[in-house]
């Protein structure tokens, strides 16, 4: 009699058990999810955003900085060629990055970008970008990546700033998918 | 008795079922467990006692820190609660043994393999990159991209040690639901058991997080995956948040089954019921769930908007108040009580005292602008030691004092208890006191050099921790004295004002088999 009240309840904390692994690992996407919905973390959303000819805002001037970090990992040089600049939201503008393989060995990158203030992640529309997709280099080999992006105009007017900043990762490793298909 | 037979000599302890026994073996594990990691300890506070290296390279001092935490954390702590959870459950509740006692021999057999696979990474031959060195929180990347390889043991371990205390767990949920005498309504419960079921299911809720947290970090390190890899598009951050959300409710989980223990005590010597019984029973309820929406204060310098901030501290803050429920039922408890005070209750009384200190300090941590400035200091060693310290293994201790008559029968030697108790407060503050200050003053943590000017208070705190740590051999002593005969036969109640069913209606020492007949609650 006892026994079958005791794997009842064996069996409801089982099950107890299995709901938090779940949730162990949906933790994962729920938590890009919501930095991606909240823009909390200045996560960017990595998609391509078709640039819709709206019409400038010529009246408002936002300042964008670029900045540009390499991980101890990644024996590359990495920048912009500028460093920042003064754009009306709604026009498009492109940026260049430049990066070379300094070292001796053929090396896959992939930049990360992040956003702040986190809140103008939201606003800031990349319709081209090389942080889509990850870049290979044979050593020695250098490159230039453009960048395009337009502000919406409805970004709210507290927003003067907005630095946009990408730290390249070395992910030579993780391309083995990509490097087969190029 | 007549059916008193069992196995005797190895196999006793090897296939034994009983609730006793396992105890017993829950017990002297985290003894033995207690004193590897305060010998780490006392070589960390060696190496800490002037500035300069003297002793170890910085990486194995980083070792050092990181077995230290994680042994006292998962192998003193929380099985010397499962082993007073084993001895008491069942005699306090008026069971005959724990609901599940062959899944209990198996949970316990499980912690020496996973010790040993943690304690192996401490040889060189087998790992020449060493231990574990990414502190006992093993954030990522620093644990996933550059830990050495006993990482992967280290993982492991974590495993086992995760399924021994969820099978604990269950064991104790399944034992309070269905094994309670009749007329042990849950409102009529011991306040030991009722902080235990809380715990037990802090542990079935959190576990799981832990086990899945390394299990990401096993395949982010071998098998190309990457949860907290940004070159992968993962984010270390999260990490920090999966580890958190396992780590609030694991602090809770080292202190709850120790206001139970406060409860008993308190109350028995100082002649009066306890003060609140209910308002005890509820606020342990909130810190449980309140422990599962404070996390982030752990990271406040990770970076998060001012409504996160905001939000975290408020939450935090407000786990004060059923703790402070708690503290104020002790003290009316003992207001214009008969009080006495024999070992058990000094250490009690000393967890109060102490435990509402790291309460204070952890308010102050609370404050997210204050917290940005004691973040990873001292000051937060202070912390955390003295709510663990005093909170935690001042209770297991009194714990010990008190329920050891019961046990074995005999008397301990309430002399020496004494001078045990006198002497480990003493070294416990000298050892954990001095931290406040220098990390106010901006000493880190984790690091084997420092500034000149920390000098004096480290080695307050050196000269203590050789004190705290000397002087629990006298508590080894005292009670294998006391298992041998100590200072006579106890009384079956054992203390003049011992309250609950292990006291009342159990001889002393109480038989291998208790129970066997439920008895009649009113």
């Amino acid at each position: 009699m006892s026994e079958r009240k005791n794997s009842k309840v064996v069996k409801k904390v089982i099950g107890l058990l299995g709901l938090m692994t779940l949730f162990t690992f949906a933790m994962v996407p729920l938590y890009n999810v919501f930095c991606e919905i909240t823009g909390i973390n200045g996560k960017v959303l990595v998609s391509k955003e078709l640039y819709e000819s709206v019409e400038a805002d010529k009246s408002r001037t936002i300042t964008v900085e670029l900045i540009t970090d390499i991980n101890r990992e990644m024996p590359w040089k990495f920048n912009s060629t500028i460093k920042k600049l003064e754009v009306h939201p709604g026009e498009l503008n492109e940026v260049v990055f430049y990066a070379k393989n300094y070292s001796k060995s053929t090396i896959t990158g992939q930049a990360v970008p992040s956003v702040a203030p986190s809140q103008g992640s939201f606003y800031l529309n990349k319709t081209e970008c090389f942080c889509f997709d990850q870049q290979t280099l044979k050593p020695g080999e250098e490159i230039n990546m453009p960048m395009k992006f337009y502000i919406d105009p409805e970004i709210p007017d507290h927003i003067h700033t907005l630095t946009l900043s990408y730290v390249l990762f070395n992910a030579t490793s993780k391309s083995s998918s990509s490097l087969s298909q190029r | 008795m007549a059916h008193d037979h069992h196995p005797t000599g190895i196999s006793r302890w090897l296939f034994t079922t009983n609730h006793k026994d396992i105890g017993s073996m829950y017990l002297w594990f985290s003894f033995i467990m207690f004193l590897i990691g305060g010998l780490m300890a006392l070589l960390i506070r060696a190496e800490l006692f002037m500035p300069g290296l003297q002793f170890f390279e910085p990486n194995f001092f980083n070792s050092l820190t990181t077995l230290h935490g994680l042994i006292m954390v998962f192998g003193a702590v929380m099985p010397a609660f499962v082993g007073l959870a084993n001895w008491l459950i069942p005699m306090q509740i008026g069971a005959p043994d724990m609901a599940l006692p062959r899944m209990n021999n198996f949970s316990f057999w499980i912690l020496p393999f996973a010790f040993s696979l943690l304690l192996l990474s401490l040889v060189p031959q087998l790992f020449p990159d060493g231990p574990p060195n990414f502190g006992w929180t093993f954030y990522a990347p620093l644990s996933t991209k550059y830990g050495p390889a006993s990482t992967d043991f280290f993982i492991f371990g974590v495993h086992l040690m995760g399924i021994s205390s969820i099978m604990g767990a269950i064991n104790v949920i399944v034992t309070v639901f269905n094994m309670r005498a009749p007329g042990m309504t849950l409102m009529k419960m011991p306040m030991f058991v009722w902080t235990w079921v809380i715990t037990a299911f802090l542990l079935i809720m959190v576990m799981p997080v832990l086990a899945g947290a390394v299990t990401m970090m096993l395949t982010d390190r071998h098998f190309g995956t990457s949860f907290f890899d940004a070159a992968g598009g993962g984010d270390p951050v999260m990490f920090q948040h999966i580890f958190w959300f396992f780590g609030h409710p694991e602090v809770y989980i080292m202190i709850l089954p120790a206001f139970g223990i406060a409860s008993h005590i308190i109350p028995t010597f100082s002649r009066k019921p306890l003060f609140g019984y209910a308002s005890m029973v509820y606020a342990t309820a909130s810190i449980a769930f309140l422990s599962f929406v404070v996390w982030a204060h752990h990271m406040f310098t990770v970076g998060m908007p001012v409504a996160g901030e905001l939000y975290f501290m408020i939450a935090t803050m407000i786990i004060a108040v059923p703790t402070g429920v708690k503290i104020f039922n002790w003290v009316a408890t003992m207001w214009k009580g008969s009080i006495t005070f024999e070992t058990p209750m000094l250490f009690a009384l000393a967890f109060v005292v102490l435990f509402t200190l790291g309460g204070v300090s952890g308010v102050m941590l609370a404050m997210t602008p204050v917290d940005k400035q004691y973040h990873d200091t001292y000051f937060v060693v202070a912390h955390f030691h003295y709510v663990l310290f005093p909170g935690a293994i001042f209770g297991t201790i009194a714990a010990v004092y008190y329920w050891l008559p019961k046990w074995t029968g005999n008397m301990y030697n309430e002399t020496l208890g004494k001078i045990h108790f006198w002497f480990s407060i003493i070294a416990v503050n000298i050892t954990f006191f001095p931290m406040h200050f220098s990390g106010l003053a901006g000493m880190q943590r984790r690091v084997p050099d420092y500034n000149m000017m920390f000098e004096g208070f480290n080695q307050l705190s050196s000269i203590g921790a050789f004190m705290l740590g000397f002087g629990q051999l006298l508590f080894l002593y005292i009670v294998i004295n006391c298992v041998k005969g100590g200072k006579g036969k106890a009384t079956d109640q054992v203390w003049e004002g011992a309250e609950g069913l292990e006291f009342t209606h159990l001889p002393s020492p109480a038989p291998y088999h208790s129970f066997e007949q439920a008895p009649e609650v009113k």
